[in-house]
């Protein structure tokens, strides 16, 4: 039996299949797991992510400590509430994780992790803080619950009172605020609007409920991935890891070289693979024929080297396999898929796959 | 409950057998199978005339989550794979007992598999539900 979320009960409860996942017993779909996948494209779905890791860290220096922490620099955070997502990296430019970092005041950040990675990263963190003198808490106290979908925000506000429902209608996409005890942001890991809502754990069950009876879907694991994909998102562990850089793993949008001054931890060997020019890049994929692009599977790139498929799946929305693939920089579009020994034509398309419930690659 | 159909044979990789009129052998994957698997939105069959023994894998099929491949409970040469399942692989989950069939065989001379009866792989599913 792995760690579980205060939400256990409840999804076996609603006929959950329960998996592990990076070491919990998560839920991985309720009924179907297409139908979830739609709901949250079309009305809204809730997930349990009370798994992920939140992080409050606390010091008068906790910018300075996080610019020295992050690829990405939260000096472009100036407004309280405003989240940025970044990479954390290993001196040799390898990524750790990638999370979401909340400016709540100059004093407080908070930061939310994988789960699979939560010791490796609480460590990591701890041990830079110290420089900084910034106190690192770990939120276990926190649930968290995913409302996405066009109706989500609306759903959500309809189980607050008029006040707090008109404050967290307010709030601008990538932002969080403190509401009524509550940490509401206007974030997602689906393409679709809602909000990502930290509370106390033991409040998530009641608040499920309520959702569920307001027709928010109970949506799993399963359909948070495709979901993803199609929005066009990495997935930790899959698209990247300790052994791959941001620039390989099409995220180099993420990282801030300047200001030039600015030290961070990975940036010395950033500026070397940025000098040299990166070997591989990741690109996103559509599957020309019937079939289904897995993790792993061999990438044929035309007079290059073979590369290979990171993440894949069915997409739902388009009806037709997608994926990312990790290939020589000098591929073109034209690639081919090794697929249990057939090799399947498939051509290299700009993510997002599918944005607020539309297609936009064919 | 599982639904398991008192007129078929099976095996223990939750394959089904249904014996046809003409001498053929009609061949799918459980209730149990498709409701493990999930969503079904690919599925592979074998081209008719094709040569299978015991125990080659003899169609894939793919859920949102997976691929998995179909075994073959006897020996035969396959005279037809179900048409429907190229557009609609749903059909796996709808009916898998009935419209959901994959494959159609004429076992080989001499072919005797050894297969479950209802009862023997309800006592499977029990097994793994423990």
């Amino acid at each position: 039996m792995g760690r579980q979320t205060p939400l256990i009960e409840l999804h076996r409860g609603l006929g959950a299949r329960i998996v592990d996942f990076g070491g919990w017993d998560m839920p991985v779909q309720y009924s179907s797991q297409i139908a979830e996948h739609h709901a949250v494209r079309r009305a809204a779905g809730v997930f349990d992510v009370s798994h992920m890791c939140i992080i409050d860290l606390n010091g008068a220096r906790t910018r300075e400590f996080l610019r020295y922490l992050l690829a990405n620099d939260v000096a472009k955070l100036t407004q309280a509430g405003k989240a940025l997502y970044s990479c954390m990296l290993n001196e040799a430019g390898g990524v750790l994780d990638d999370l979401i970092v909340y400016f709540l005041t100059e004093s407080w950040f908070r930061v939310v992790v994988n789960a699979g990675t939560r010791d490796k990263d609480l460590a990591w963190i701890r041990r830079h803080a110290q420089d900084f003198d910034v106190a690192v808490s770990e939120r276990a106290d926190l649930g968290m619950l995913a409302i996405q979908g066009p109706l989500a925000r609306d759903k959500v506000a309809a189980l607050m009172s008029a006040a707090a429902a008109q404050a967290a209608l307010a709030i601008e996409p990538f932002f969080g605020c403190e509401i009524g005890g509550w940490f509401v942001a206007r974030t997602g890991y689906t393409g679709e609007d809602g909000f990502e809502i930290m509370l106390p754990g033991s409040d998530t069950p009641r608040i499920w409920g309520e959702l569920n009876a307001l027709g928010v879907l109970s949506c799993g694991l399963g359909a948070r991935d495709t979901l993803r994909l199609e929005a066009g998102m990495n997935l930790y562990g899959n698209d990247m890891d300790e052994t791959t850089h941001p620039f390989e793993s099409g995220l180099g949008w993420t990282v801030a070289l300047a200001p030039a001054e600015r030290r961070f931890i990975g940036r010395a060997a950033l500026e070397q693979v940025k000098a040299a020019g990166s070997a591989r890049k990741l690109i996103a994929l559509l599957l020309d024929e019937r079939g289904v692009l897995r993790g792993h599977q061999k990438v044929i790139v035309p007079a290059l080297d073979a590369g290979e498929i990171t993440s894949g799946t069915f997409s739902p929305t388009l009806e037709s396999s997608i994926g990312f693939a990790r290939v020589p920089s000098a591929a073109g579009a034209r690639v081919q898929v090794d697929i249990r020994g057939k090799l399947l034509d498939a051509h290299a398309v700009k993510p997002p796959f599918v944005r607020f419930g539309k297609p936009l690659v064919s | 409950m599982n639904n398991v159909p008192a007129d078929l044979k099976y095996t223990k990789t939750h394959e089904w057998l249904r014996n046809l009129p003409d001498g053929t052998i009609e061949i799918g994957i459980t209730d149990h199978a498709q409701h493990a698997l999930g969503d079904l939105v690919f599925v592979e069959v074998p081209e008719k005339g094709r040569v299978l023994k015991a125990g080659d894998a003899c169609a894939v099929v793919e859920s949102v989550k997976a691929a998995s491949d179909v075994y073959c409970p006897i020996a035969g040469e396959v005279t037809a794979s179900n048409p429907a399942l190229a557009a609609t692989p749903e059909i796996i989950n709808e009916d898998a007992f009935g419209r959901g069939w994959l494959l159609r065989l004429r076992p080989a001379a001499g072919a005797a598999p050894v297969l479950l009866s209802p009862a023997e792989y309800e006592a499977v599913l029990a097994a793994e539900d423990s």
